[in-house]
């Protein structure tokens, strides 16, 4: 556990842009004559910046980030694909690289024949692929097709028969580019549980991928990058917790742009207000058929709209179960006394999930004028992880509308349980004494 | 470069599968198989002969029968211009393998190369069919010279196929440049024509390496009166060991770029 499997020591790679090189063709290269200018380090784009990382010998090593963030490229230098601008690269031991499953593959010819290729490809001789032939073809599934021609495999297939040669590779160190999504449920688990045989005998294994509840279970540490550059490193709990916290906090950022954007489109924008009265849409007849918008007569207006958490911190994001504030600035510029208050809550692809309003919980108007603040509290916000839309308006006991808000402000749930539905009732399990769990991790 | 030359005799065990994968792969469907690569050059030898021996009327002193004289040479020639071709083009269809599988990828022309020798290979029982029939014979104690002929042509195509291919991962028009450069190749060396009827152009003749070689394998097989091109064979055996090394040292440099820019 002691001395390094792979270590990368101040690792930068800057991959030159080709779309901003034009010579492309031997033509242009040489008609331009501006080859020396073209290869000027602007034309570049630099994939990881001075990384440093490394993964001890048989730990289980996870790397995650975002799309574009630098994992592959990580990858492809520990698999010595591409090699570093800048910084080392060392790697102790036999690689093998799930990066593509049955990259090279020869279409035309057998299962059994390109087992052998890919095999001696990936560093295997001849003899230790015929003696782990059959282990490789049963893990495969392929006992009945593997002397069929490759072509004729289903994506599975292809994909199982791809996997099960790499891992057959009996690697010291073996690298897992978000592979896990092949085949079927039983696949995935025979896959890692193959991963854990491999950890149980002291090899390492470096995992690329999205799933964060893999990382968190499997392995025992993590690196976060990000736009090229390392955030975090360490216990994957923690790593994953601050890089979960990250992608809600730039959600909250979208969300709140996507808000002030909608707003805008529908004309009154957020705060600023005109005072006229806002167009008036004659068609209001179905609230729930309308797309989203914005319009009443202007007699009364919401100018803002915001959520906040129990420490009354304005936000977008929530969490399962948490307490949720809606906050409606509203504006009457001559007393106004037949006021209704209404909230409509949808999800994502429009079904409507709850919708009250003060006239249905039997309040009775009496009077408003100037500036005033409407508070919602949802103690427990009992939704499952998605995006939700809120309606928010006033309007007359008749349902004349003063300013109706439709679908224009939205709202994120994240949850740690990935549930299904809308709605998650607070609920638990109680089992009888003849029924048992595995402690929790 | 000299390590990453020795790293490719580890690999030998892959150039032998890919090239049987590549000559398994090719005929694989078809119904005739194999036997296409002897049926290939005999429609090609059919061909020539046809046009040459009968609708052109060649009848140059000494270089009856035509067609043995004339397939002599354009064998193997045949063996060089698809190589050729096929190794420029092999880092840019081998792309996926280049960026996906960590192997040396000089393997790719190489392979391409010998699968195409294998081509060759087979298509000689159709030359010595011909020679049999037509009774020529060929220069008997010379003929231990073929097989430096043909390593001497195998390390002249590795060297170009290897240059070749590492500047079509850069230059993809490389590739119709070299098209369409051998057919004017073709026609330059002294494949379907001999060298002795042009005296005046001895001297462009020899700057043509492929001259050497196709000379070389005429005077082995078809003319009378021994070898005695044997020190330009020579010669340029040493100038592709020369060739080589630059072309290897080349390829090694842009080694890196090629993951990236296939």
């Amino acid at each position: 556990m002691s001395s390094p499997a792979i270590t990368l020591e101040h690792v930068s790679k800057i991959y030159r842009r080709y779309g901003g090189r034009q010579f492309s063709t031997l033509k242009s290269a040489l008609l331009s004559g501006d080859l020396v200018r073209k290869l000027r380090p602007e034309e570049t784009f630099q994939a990881l910046k001075d990384v440093s990382f490394t993964v001890p010998k048989g730990c289980t090593y996870g790397v995650v980030g975002r799309n574009g963030s630098g994992k592959s490229t990580a990858l492809k230098l520990v698999a010595g694909i591409t090699k570093p601008t800048i910084g080392t690269v060392q790697v102790e031991g036999r690689i093998s690289a799930l990066i593509e499953l049955g990259a090279g593959f020869h279409p035309e010819i057998s299962g059994r024949e390109n087992v052998f290729i890919n095999g001696i490809m990936l560093g295997l001789t001849k003899k230790e692929i015929t003696k782990r032939f059959d282990e490789i073809v049963e893990f495969a599934e392929l006992t009945e097709f593997i002397d069929a021609p490759v072509k004729t495999y289903s994506s599975g297939m292809y994909m199982r028969l791809g996997f099960a040669v790499a891992i057959h590779v009996d690697p010291d160190v073996l690298l897992v580019d978000e592979v896990l999504a092949v085949g079927d449920e039983g696949f995935t688990h025979k896959c890692l549980d193959k991963f854990g045989e491999f950890k149980r005998r002291g090899k390492t294994i470096l995992l690329v991928t999205h799933s964060l509840g893999l990382v968190e279970r499997f392995c025992d540490e993590a690196v976060w990058l990000d736009a090229g550059e390392k955030k975090a490193e360490g216990d994957p709990t923690r790593v994953v917790g601050t890089y979960v916290t990250d992608v809600a906090r730039q959600e909250e950022r979208f969300l709140a742009a996507s808000d002030e954007k909608a707003k805008h489109d529908a004309g009154g924008a957020g705060q600023a207000t005109p005072a006229g009265p806002v167009e008036v849409e004659s068609h209001f007849g179905d609230m729930n058929q309308a797309g989203e918008g914005r319009w009443g007569s202007g007699g009364v207006e919401i100018a803002s709209v915001d959520f906040q958490d129990e420490k009354g911190q304005s936000t977008h994001v929530f969490h399962t179960g948490e307490l949720m504030r809606v906050i409606l600035g509203v504006k009457a510029a001559s007393p106004v006394r037949d006021f209704v208050f209404g909230i409509g809550l949808f999800t994502a692809d429009g079904a409507m999930v709850y919708g009250t309003n003060t006239d249905i919980e039997e309040l009775e108007s009496d009077r408003l004028e100037g500036e005033a603040t409407v508070t919602l509290t949802v103690d427990s916000l009992d939704l499952v992880e998605g995006t939700y839309k809120l309606d928010v308006a006033v309007h007359k006991r008749d349902g004349a509308p003063y300013d109706y808000h439709r679908l224009l402000h939205t709202f994120r749930v994240k949850s740690r349980i990935k549930d299904g539905g809308i709605y998650r009732p607070k609920h638990r399990w109680d089992f009888s004494t003849a029924i048992k769990f595995k402690p929790p991790k | 470069m000299w390590h990453n030359l020795g790293q490719l005799l580890r690999y030998r065990g892959l150039i032998q599968s890919l090239v049987a994968r590549d000559l398994k792969a090719r005929y694989r469907g078809s119904m005739l198989g194999f036997f296409w690569s002897f049926v290939n050059p005999l429609l090609l030898l059919t061909i020539y002969s046809f046009v040459f021996t009968y609708l052109l009327q060649n009848r140059a002193e000494g270089l009856q029968p035509y067609a043995v004289f004339m397939f002599t040479a354009l064998l193997p020639w045949t063996w060089f211009s698809s190589s050729l071709t096929e190794a420029t083009g092999s880092l840019i269809s081998g792309g996926n393998l280049i960026k996906k599988v960590l192997f040396p990828a000089e393997v790719l022309p190489f392979v391409t190369i010998l699968s195409n020798m294998v081509h060759f290979l087979l298509g000689l029982p159709i030359l010595i069919g011909f020679m049999v029939y037509y009774h020529v014979t060929p220069d008997w104690p010379q003929l231990p010279w073929f097989l430096v002929i043909v390593s001497v042509q195998l390390l002249f195509t590795a060297a170009l196929s290897l240059f070749l291919s590492a500047l079509a991962v850069h230059f993809r028009d490389v590739r119709d440049l070299v098209s369409n450069l051998l057919t004017f190749w073709f026609f330059a060396t002294p494949i379907i024509y001999s060298y002795k009827d042009f005296p005046n152009y001895k001297n462009y003749f020899d700057w043509n390496p492929f001259t050497h070689l196709a000379i070389s394998y005429q005077e082995i097989l078809f003319f009378d009166g021994g070898f005695g091109h044997w020190k330009w064979l020579l010669a340029l055996g040493g100038g592709s060991v020369v060739l080589f090394l630059a072309a290897y040292w080349v390829f090694d440099r842009l080694r890196d770029s090629f993951s990236e820019a296939v």
